[in-house]
């Protein structure tokens, strides 16, 4: 067991080192999702719709995209001088390489919520103060299931010619069933409901998470390992 | 070599025979829907295409499961006729699926009143859709055959894990989706010579679906005799 | 426990398939502590494929690769593989390259980085970023990545390609250095003189088949004529 954790926060290191050092994919991601917000406020009639409405929804398509964004990035870093090689020559399980691919992943979507949220707060005029820790507590669950589908697709998209193309074709109808969720608690929260009132969604999310990490830890072998 | 191509045409042939007698089936299901079985009363002539709506999705839904099943199976066996028949039936329930959201609109517009409606059956195979149409895209993409074969695999059975969870989700929306009137615990509230129609009409989707995979079969054993001959990978 | 004469490497019957393609047609191989076998064939002929498979990066389609008598898969910490690409991060320096390597194979000890750098040479340019490397340093590098961990099988898929004569010759000197110590050596190369001093074995591979399999020949000059030979038929 401290091997598996070992293995995989050494991945988990290297991946957010080498991402620190570029800041190619961050800085981009979080662009991307701050113009999707302003490009989004004027979608919108102002006289006819209120921002509130659409706000949760904006909100998960950003994150969505952006999050595609970052996964993106997961494996064109060991694509180069097949470094993903590298990684399989190593005497881990091919879980623990999972889950130190995912946990960057992890990293890089909280931190693009991070910007994002409150942008959307600021452009939408979002009553958080209302919704509470829910909102937070939703945004953790849901990236960590859009991670898990995101880390196992994204190694195998990057094996296609246009892998940025092909990764949100694959990984989107995924995202579909915790948007779903997600957008609901949330316009929930955002109206003021109690947090009892999106227990159903949480644990919604938190089956998807576990379902789909499971998933991950057992095929990510047959996706790296000819 | 030549082995492959013979074993292919004979294929291409059975399966050739099979999708023939399916759809001669399919319009003696119409010759029965029109002539034999009762008019729905409150919705008229237009309840007729229930009969193809409904086998189409039953179709979609074999499929798609028989991919997802055959998908877990080859990342045990890598047998490489198992991901043959396992991109057959992804295809053909494209079609299926196809032939499902398009009947869905049109039976919806006069009964509903609306084209669309995001209803848990409906969004289930439109996801579905979309995911195996990223599934084809994926094949197309990719050039070497085991890597096709394992990360196919990978998404069949994520689709096949995925169904309850976007069926769950979609639920949770307001439906106005007819209930199911064939499955449901106090037996088929159908009358008996619409069931009997629907299940001739099943049946005749299932043979569809054999006769077409057999057919997409024997294409794909052809496709890779072509590749396996264009020249092998830079070894 | 494999028993002490059980010689290190084992290969059965190996095959390997791409597709409908046969690459590999049923390798047999057997090399024991401090032998070291030189690979020779035309491009194409499956060496790189017979070193992936060897090193368990691809699984074989047909017989068993066994280490110590164990497959594989399970023996990964006795592989040290040197592949056609570096296997490192640009964007990473030299050193924080192999600590990664290390950190994969097990706890990192700080000495053994350390005389990893001296041993390629590359101390002065430790905190460099390999995208700033010359073309032998990258080499180096990806060398010294390759035989952190000690293992006790080395693949080496053509390792003098880019070395001028001088790290060529120190490349030479350390592989001796290593089948002295018992380990196992397999080169794959273009040249017969590459590796020439350390080899004990000569093999070549044309079409996925051995077409010569012998004890290194008295001189580079014979082996390529029994090479051309065998190529011919």
């Amino acid at each position: 067991m401290g091997e598996f954790f070992r293995v995989a926060l050494a991945v988990a290191a290297k991946d957010l080192r080498l991402e620190l050092r570029t800041r190619a994919t961050i800085l981009s991601a979080v662009i991307f999702a701050a113009l999707v917000l302003v490009v989004f406020n004027f979608s919108r009639d102002p006289t006819a719709v209120a921002a509130i409405d659409l706000a949760p929804g904006v909100l998960w398509v950003t994150v969505a995209f952006a999050s595609v964004v970052a996964l993106n990035r997961a494996f064109t870093v060991e694509r180069e001088h097949a470094a993903l090689d590298g990684l399989r020559l190593a005497p881990a399980s091919r879980g623990a390489l999972f889950v130190g691919k995912a946990l960057a992943n992890l990293a890089f979507v909280l931190l693009i919520e991070a910007v994002t949220v409150p942008l959307a707060v600021l452009f939408f005029e979002l009553p958080v103060a209302t919704a509470g820790w829910g909102l937070p507590l939703i945004l953790f669950l849901s990236s960590i299931g859009f991670v898990a589908v995101g880390t196992l697709l994204s190694a195998m998209a990057v094996k296609t010619r246009f892998g940025e193309l092909m990764l949100p074709v694959l990984l989107l109808p995924f995202l579909v069933p915790p948007l779903i969720a997600s957008a609901g608690a949330t316009s929930r929260l955002l109206a003021g409901r109690p947090l009892s009132e999106v227990v159903g969604w949480l644990r919604f999310l938190t089956v998807y998470d576990l379902v789909f990490v499971t998933l991950g830890l057992l095929l990510f072998g047959a996706v790296i390992d000819e | 070599m030549t082995d492959d191509l013979t074993r292919a045409r004979t294929l291409l042939r059975v399966g050739g025979a099979i999708t023939l007698l399916a759809l001669l089936g399919a319009a003696g299901v119409y010759w029965l829907a029109l002539n034999f079985t009762p008019t729905e009363a409150s919705q008229g002539l237009a309840q007729k295409i229930f009969y193809i709506h409904v086998p189409a999705a039953w179709g979609a839904l074999v499929s798609f499961t028989l991919c997802g099943l055959a998908s877990a199976a080859y990342l045990f066996l890598h047998e490489p006729r198992i991901d043959r028949f396992a991109a057959s039936s992804a295809e053909v329930g494209l079609a299926f699926a196809a032939v499902m959201l398009t009947t869905g609109p049109i039976w919806g517009k006069p009964i509903w009143g609306t084209w669309w409606d995001w209803d848990p059956r409906l969004t289930l195979t439109l996801l579905l859709f979309f995911i195996f149409l990223g599934y084809g895209a994926l094949r197309s993409a990719l050039h070497d055959p085991g890597e096709r074969a394992r990360f196919s695999a990978v998404i069949g059975i994520m689709a096949l894990v995925l169904v309850p969870f976007i069926h769950l989700s979609v639920y949770l929306f307001r439906t106005i989706h007819p209930k199911p009137v064939v499955l449901r615990p106090e037996g088929p509230a159908l009358p008996i010579e619409m069931l009997r129609t629907l299940l001739v009409s099943v049946g005749v989707f299932t043979l569809l679906y054999v006769g077409l995979v057999t057919m997409r079969y024997a294409l794909g054993i052809a496709r890779d005799h072509a590749e396996a001959n264009a020249g092998g990978p830079d070894a | 426990m494999p028993s002490p004469e059980a010689p290190l490497l084992e290969v059965r019957g190996l095959v390997r398939r791409y597709g409908r393609t046969t690459v590999l047609g049923g390798i047999d191989l057997s090399l024991g502590a401090g032998e070291a076998l030189l690979i020779l064939g035309p491009n194409g002929a499956g060496k790189s494929t017979l070193l992936r498979t060897l090193a368990g990066l691809a699984r074989p389609d047909g017989g068993s690769v066994r280490l110590a008598g164990a497959p594989v898969a399970e023996s990964r910490r006795r592989v040290g593989y040197l592949a056609h690409d570096s296997l490192l991060y640009d964007e990473l320096t030299v050193e924080e390259n192999l600590r990664f390597a290390a950190r994969l194979q097990g706890p990192v000890d700080d000495g053994a980085i350390a005389r990893a750098l001296a041993t390629g040479e590359l101390t002065p340019q430790r905190d460099r970023l390999v995208r700033h490397l010359s073309r032998g340093q990258v080499q180096r590098t990806a060398l010294v990545r390759a035989l952190l961990h000690g293992p006790d099988l080395l693949l080496l898929d053509e390792p003098y390609t880019g070395l001028d004569s001088a790290s060529a010759a120190s490349l030479t000197a350390f592989l001796q250095g290593c089948i002295a110590r018992g380990r196992t050596v397999i080169l794959v190369g273009h040249h017969v003189d590459e590796g020439w001093e350390v080899v004990t074995r000569v093999a070549a591979l044309a079409r996925g088949k051995w077409i010569l399999e012998t004890p290194r020949p008295a001189s580079p000059l014979e082996t390529t004529t029994r090479y051309r030979e065998a190529l011919r038929g």
